[in-house]
């Protein structure tokens, strides 16, 4: 039915060009990112410059014990991804489901406290229209969560192929440029928690 | 598999074969038909606007209607055609060819992007179903706050498929990106690589880097619709001219995404008609990635009457004359390539020559309004209006227009009738000059942008506007026509009509599916002209 050349009969590729080619498409992926919260960012610093009374008000209704463990959580959860790249690369199977599996369950986990900030918060009456930066608190946490969830859906398929064996050290790009993705996940968090939560 | 090489990319059949081809060809022309599709769709309403203002008070349309009318051509005209506008047709068609690649870099994610594009382009036309009374979108494509948030036309939707739309882009640049970084073939260097490849390049570049502000500040706009947040409302302590900021940090840095790559189909096309090499390659190649930086630092001028400190005011006004450096920088290479060569006036050439005219008329405009006084006067003057449709149709579409001419014969295999595309050339650039050269004078005598109606003392000239804006449009009908009987029943063509030495030029007419059967070595620049023992 169909020919070489379409979207599921793609034409043979060289695997070390497709790696390099994939890692330095993910490293531009990653600035876009960066460019799309700088606008938040920049939003913060302004609204917090015009308000400051606002934003330290707003601020100290924010629980900073579950901010802090969310830090540990992301932070936790990158040391694991880096170990699960390490591992696809030396080949080394099980050590590599089984830190994709634990990378996994701490963004779980990370979603789980989350909902246990928004909820009371929420119920509560303070909502992203309460003011500027309850709109800058949920705008930008409500972002990242996003992130998060794309990179759970993004590890979650790794380690579906990782269960059947396809990854090892001739073909480990994949973990790799998932490991990049979730850390800029987690260094926008290690970003947001102090600007929130903390000043 | 061995039948490839004969096979050439056009002879597929079926919607399976084109709407799932990752060939980057077929992806470069099936973008082509739904940009030119939009186009007209854009074009049809820009005449309705001139139609209304042929007199003073109401004539066809009410104020309502023709505040949408503007609406939909502004926003269609940017957002669904000149933002992909040249790289995502020519570009996409040349660019492998060019640079001896069998495709794109990330060939999958090429079609991802086209149909995202065609996503995002059914979001925004399916704004438009309903009456046109309430539905359409009546703010302008620029979207202000806090009107679009009061609003009660289709913003949303229009938001989002804008919103959506900017993924394409941003893929497609990513794209682009990495194909000129990785996939260049042997021997072809950075300073081998043909000026459109550069002009795309540094276009990419913004694609990438500004892009995602912009879908920041729509998906902003959207949760302050339906969410309350408060960005951009005073009442909770945000700021409308923070909009303002945001979107222009994208769409000024937009305008280049647009005019690069229609910059980069001149410098191809001047050496092939002048039979000389290009003066100042270097310098030119180099331009377009000063603009491409430069273009991140001048997006406050737009808001000189916005609101705006006096230091802002002066440093955005010193960054935007520095624009005009490299841009003048092309020019003079431009002209000095046509200095003592042996010029062929084609049609291609013609729409490249008229190109510089009316670019350079473009971007002198621009300097008074980037000044601070003038600008104070000017400002949301139809000044401004023929300011920008200079560069954007006396930039962008004529580029595309050349680029089109230049590379049918590549592209289609076949030849337009020359003698008609000439025809057509003078039409446009009679009805064009017609249209927005009474502009510039009106908005210098006063006359607003964007208004329903207007003084008597401003009726000849809108008037004159309005003859040569149809002027405008029948020209395009007529070269339209004049390609697609080209592509019908035009005469077979060679490989080499124009004798350009580039690599595209190299295959056959039309290009086979996987381009080159054996990568080609590359051993010296594209510009070689004059010295032809390296053809």
């Amino acid at each position: 039915m169909s020919e070489p050349g379409t979207f599921f009969h793609l034409h043979e590729e060289d695997p070390v060009e497709a790696y390099e080619n994939f890692k330095l498409g993910m490293w531009i992926f990653l600035a876009t990112e960066v460019l799309l919260f700088g606008g938040l960012f920049a939003a913060y610093f302004i609204f917090k410059f015009i308000w400051p009374t606002v934003f330290e008000d707003g601020s100290s209704h924010l629980n900073k014990f579950m901010g802090g463990l969310n830090t540990l959580v992301l932070i936790f959860s990158s040391f694991s991804m880096a170990m699960a790249v390490d591992a696809a690369q030396r080949g080394q199977q099980k050590k590599l489901v089984r830190n994709l599996a634990i990378t996994l369950f701490f963004a779980l986990c990370f979603i789980v406290v989350k909902g246990f900030e928004w909820g009371p918060k929420l119920s509560h009456g303070i909502t992203p229209g309460s003011d500027v930066f309850f709109s800058v608190y949920y705008m930008t946490t409500g972002l990242h969560l996003l992130h998060v969830l794309v990179g759970m859906s993004f590890i979650g398929l790794l380690l579906a192929r990782a269960l059947k064996g396809r990854y090892h050290e001739e073909n480990f790009g994949g973990v790799e440029i998932g490991g990049l993705y979730w850390h800029l996940v987690d260094i926008i968090w290690i970003f947001l928690f102090p600007l929130l939560y903390l000043i | 598999m061995s039948t490839q090489s004969d096979t050439h990319y056009l002879e597929a059949k079926g919607f399976y074969n084109w709407f799932f081809s990752v060939d980057h060809k077929r992806i470069g022309l099936m973008y082509l038909a739904a940009i030119l599709f939009f186009f007209v769709l854009a074009g049809m309403a820009a005449m309705l606007v001139r139609l209304e203002l042929l007199a003073p008070g109401e004539q066809f349309i009410d104020r309502h209607g023709y505040n949408v009318a503007f609406t939909l051509h502004g926003a269609m005209m940017v957002f669904l055609f000149i933002v992909p506008g040249i790289p995502a047709t020519l570009g996409n068609f040349c660019l492998p060819l060019m640079i001896g690649a069998k495709d794109v870099a990330f060939p999958r994610l090429n079609l991802l992007s086209f149909w995202i594009y065609v996503l995002g382009a059914a979001i925004v036309v399916m704004s438009l179903i309903g009456p046109p009374g309430e539905a359409w979108l009546d703010t302008g494509w620029t979207l202000y706050t806090p009107y679009s948030v009061e609003s009660s036309s289709g913003v949303i939707p229009v938001t989002l498929g804008v919103f959506i739309l900017g993924f394409s882009s941003i893929l497609t640049g990513l794209n682009f990106a990495v194909t000129i970084h990785k996939m260049r073939a042997p021997g072809m260097t950075w300073h081998r690589l043909p000026l459109f490849v550069w002009a795309l390049y540094s276009a990419s570049l913004i694609q990438i880097l500004a892009t995602p502000v912009v879908g920041i500040t729509l998906l902003l706009l959207i949760m302050e619709r339906s969410f309350g947040i408060g960005f951009f409302t005073a009442s909770l302590g945000g700021d409308p001219i923070l909009f303002e900021n945001f979107f222009w940090f994208y769409s000024h840095p937009v305008v280049y995404i647009m005019i690069l790559p229609a910059m980069g189909v001149v410098a191809e096309i001047l050496p092939v008609f002048a039979k000389k090499p290009i003066f100042g390659y270097r310098a030119i190649a180099y331009s377009s990635l000063a603009i491409a930086l430069v273009s991140f630092f001048v997006w406050g001028h737009h808001l000189f009457v916005s609101g705006m400190s006096n230091w802002s005011r002066w440093v955005f006004s010193l960054l935007t004359f520095a624009v005009a450096i490299p841009t003048a920088i092309k020019v003079f290479n431009w002209i000095s390539t046509l200095y003592k060569g042996s010029i062929q006036l084609d049609s291609p050439m013609l729409y490249a020559c008229a190109f510089i005219f009316l670019f350079t008329i473009a971007g002198l405009t621009g300097l008074p309004l980037a000044t601070l006084a003038t600008d104070v006067h000017l400002h949301d003057t139809y000044f401004v209006v023929a300011h920008f449709h200079y560069t954007m149709q006396g930039g962008t579409v004529i580029g595309l227009l050349a680029g089109l001419h230049f590379w049918f014969p590549k592209i289609f295999g076949k030849m337009y009738n020359e003698k008609r595309a000439r025809v057509g050339f003078w039409m446009l650039f009679v009805g064009f000059n017609a249209t927005f050269m009474p502009q510039f004078i009106l908005g210098y005598m006063g006359m607003p942008r964007r208004y329903f109606d207007y003084l008597d003392q401003f009726a000849d000239l809108h008037f004159m506007s309005s003859i040569g804006g149809f002027v405008n449009g029948l020209a395009y009908l007529f070269i339209l026509g004049n390609l697609i009987h080209g592509i019908i029943k035009g005469t077979a063509a060679e490989k080499n009509p124009h004798g350009s030495l580039s690599l595209e030029w190299t295959v056959p007419s039309p290009p086979p599916l996987t381009n080159f059967d054996e990568i080609p070595e590359v051993h010296d620049w594209t510009y070689g002209y004059g010295n032809e023992q390296h053809a």
